[in-house]
């Protein structure tokens, strides 16, 4: 038994190596180029909500990334077995059953947490990123690829919820992670915290101006104006 | 029957699904560029709500709930644990169902809600409607109400979302923001403005 895992192991350290570069390429360009949330516009559904925090925020964006990865590596695992017409269902059956592993352990063991997170750790399951990289990606590539793509994408929803979250918990009450970095005037410090950063409207304004300096950094990803603003006849002028 | 039309009101303008707890964003986001796509869209969301909430109700206080299932000598079972994975079973079941009824039925509002139908499947804002029934403890009546309110509440922030996007098209703002960019500040602000009902007592 212990040889059988064993050589499936080297197997598999095996494959990883030979996949290396591909693999760092899948990681990474979920990142910055192909981000979850600011161009594929996926998985902003519980991302919101749970930032005011950073402890919340980073609890949240493990159980994603582990949700992500290990959900696209079982589903490829069965692709070529499962009929199309029922994906959607037997997909979702997976996410569900590794979902409710995440919340059982959050209640065991980060029980204060859990509760701050109410629905939306169950909420993962509807997570587009899960679904859409089940669906887009997991589906068509084999396992170990398929885990390391749903490690990638993951880290990417995470970057941009660990900074939205920095911001708000930061200049929003002066502390991170419960230490105070800024002491605010209610305790004798200087600072005097920004109220609104704390309500949750805030995310909006953060993740928009977030893709506006994306997009200035990486044109390609401009959208295109549904209409053009025409040029007014400025040099004739006098009519 | 009072406590039943603050619950309504409650669920359609304090706790708005869309703008108070930002459920089912990807879509609202996605779908919203158009009025008459976005009604349909908040209407199946409505209808489908309207249904799974009640639906999932009676399934967590007859089978999942600790000591439901007494009736079968099974006093200390706690099958709570389930509910993630009973609720979107629900739920893509009757997407599926209601599909079939709609196509067979009123073939007319088939064709007119599309491709959302399947779409819902995956919208946080249904899974989250029977998650947030389940924590709040609500009875069967009160399912009802909160479905239903949580679907036109849905419906009317897609709707005008929607109609913000429409008028705004035309205007002339910094390239980096155009499209998505400014789909997320106008969603801050329509929240920012829901915020003040936010302080009624009901």
């Amino acid at each position: 038994m212990s040889a059988v895992s064993e050589n499936e192991i080297t197997g598999l350290i095996d494959e990883i190596k030979a996949n290396q570069d591909e693999i760092k390429q899948v990681v990474r360009e979920p990142l910055v180029d192909n981000n979850p949330i600011t161009l594929q516009v996926l998985g902003i559904c519980s991302a919101l909500a749970v930032t005011s925090q950073l402890s919340t925020t980073l609890t949240m964006c493990v159980a994603l990334t582990a949700v992500t990865a290990f959900s696209s590596a079982s589903i490829s695992l069965i692709r070529n077995h499962i009929p199309s017409s029922i994906r959607i269902i037997v997909q979702m059956t997976i996410i569900a059953s590794l979902v409710i592993v995440v919340d059982q352990i959050l209640k065991a063991f980060a029980y204060d947490i859990a509760k701050s997170l109410s629905v939306f750790v169950g909420l993962i399951i509807t997570n587009c990123i899960v679904m859409g990289r089940a669906e887009a990606y997991a589906m068509k590539n084999p396992p170990v690829m398929s885990f390391f793509d749903g490690v990638g994408n993951g880290l990417g929803y995470s970057l941009i919820l660990v900074i939205v979250a920095v911001i708000r918990e930061l200049l929003g009450s002066g502390k991170l992670l419960g230490y105070t970095i800024l002491p605010t005037v209610q305790d004798g410090g200087w600072y005097v915290p920004n109220g609104l950063l704390l309500l949750p409207p805030s995310a909006f304004f953060i993740i928009g101006l977030m893709i506006w300096c994306f997009r200035t950094w990486k044109p390609e990803q401009l959208e295109q104006a549904d209409f053009k603003i025409m040029p007014a006849h400025s040099s004739e002028g006098g009519h | 029957m009072e406590s039943l039309i603050s619950l309504f009101v409650k669920s359609v303008f304090v706790e708005n699904l869309a703008l108070a707890f930002f459920l089912g964003m990807c879509t609202f986001l996605a779908v919203s560029k158009k009025i008459s796509t976005a009604i349909g869209l908040g209407i199946a969301v409505l209808i489908v709500l309207a249904i799974t909430v009640p639906v999932n109700n009676l399934i967590y206080n007859a089978l999942l709930r600790e000591g439901a299932l007494s009736w079968a000598g099974l006093e200390q079972a706690d099958l709570s644990f389930l509910v993630l994975l009973a609720s979107i079973g629900v739920i893509a079941a009757l997407v599926q169902i209601l599909e079939m009824i709609l196509d067979k039925f009123f073939p007319s509002l088939y064709h007119a809600l599309g491709i959302f139908l399947p779409l819902i499947t995956v919208n946080c804002a249904i899974l989250g409607g029977s998650l947030f029934m389940i924590e709040r403890d609500y009875n069967f009546t009160e399912s009802v109400v909160y479905g239903v309110g949580a679907g036109f509440g849905w419906m009317l922030a897609i709707t005008a979302m929607a109609g913000v996007r429409e008028k705004l098209k035309y205007s002339d703002m910094p390239k980096g923001l155009q499209g998505l960019g400014s789909a997320f500040i106008i969603v801050g602000l329509m929240s920012l403005g829901f915020m003040a009902f936010s302080g009624i007592q009901l």
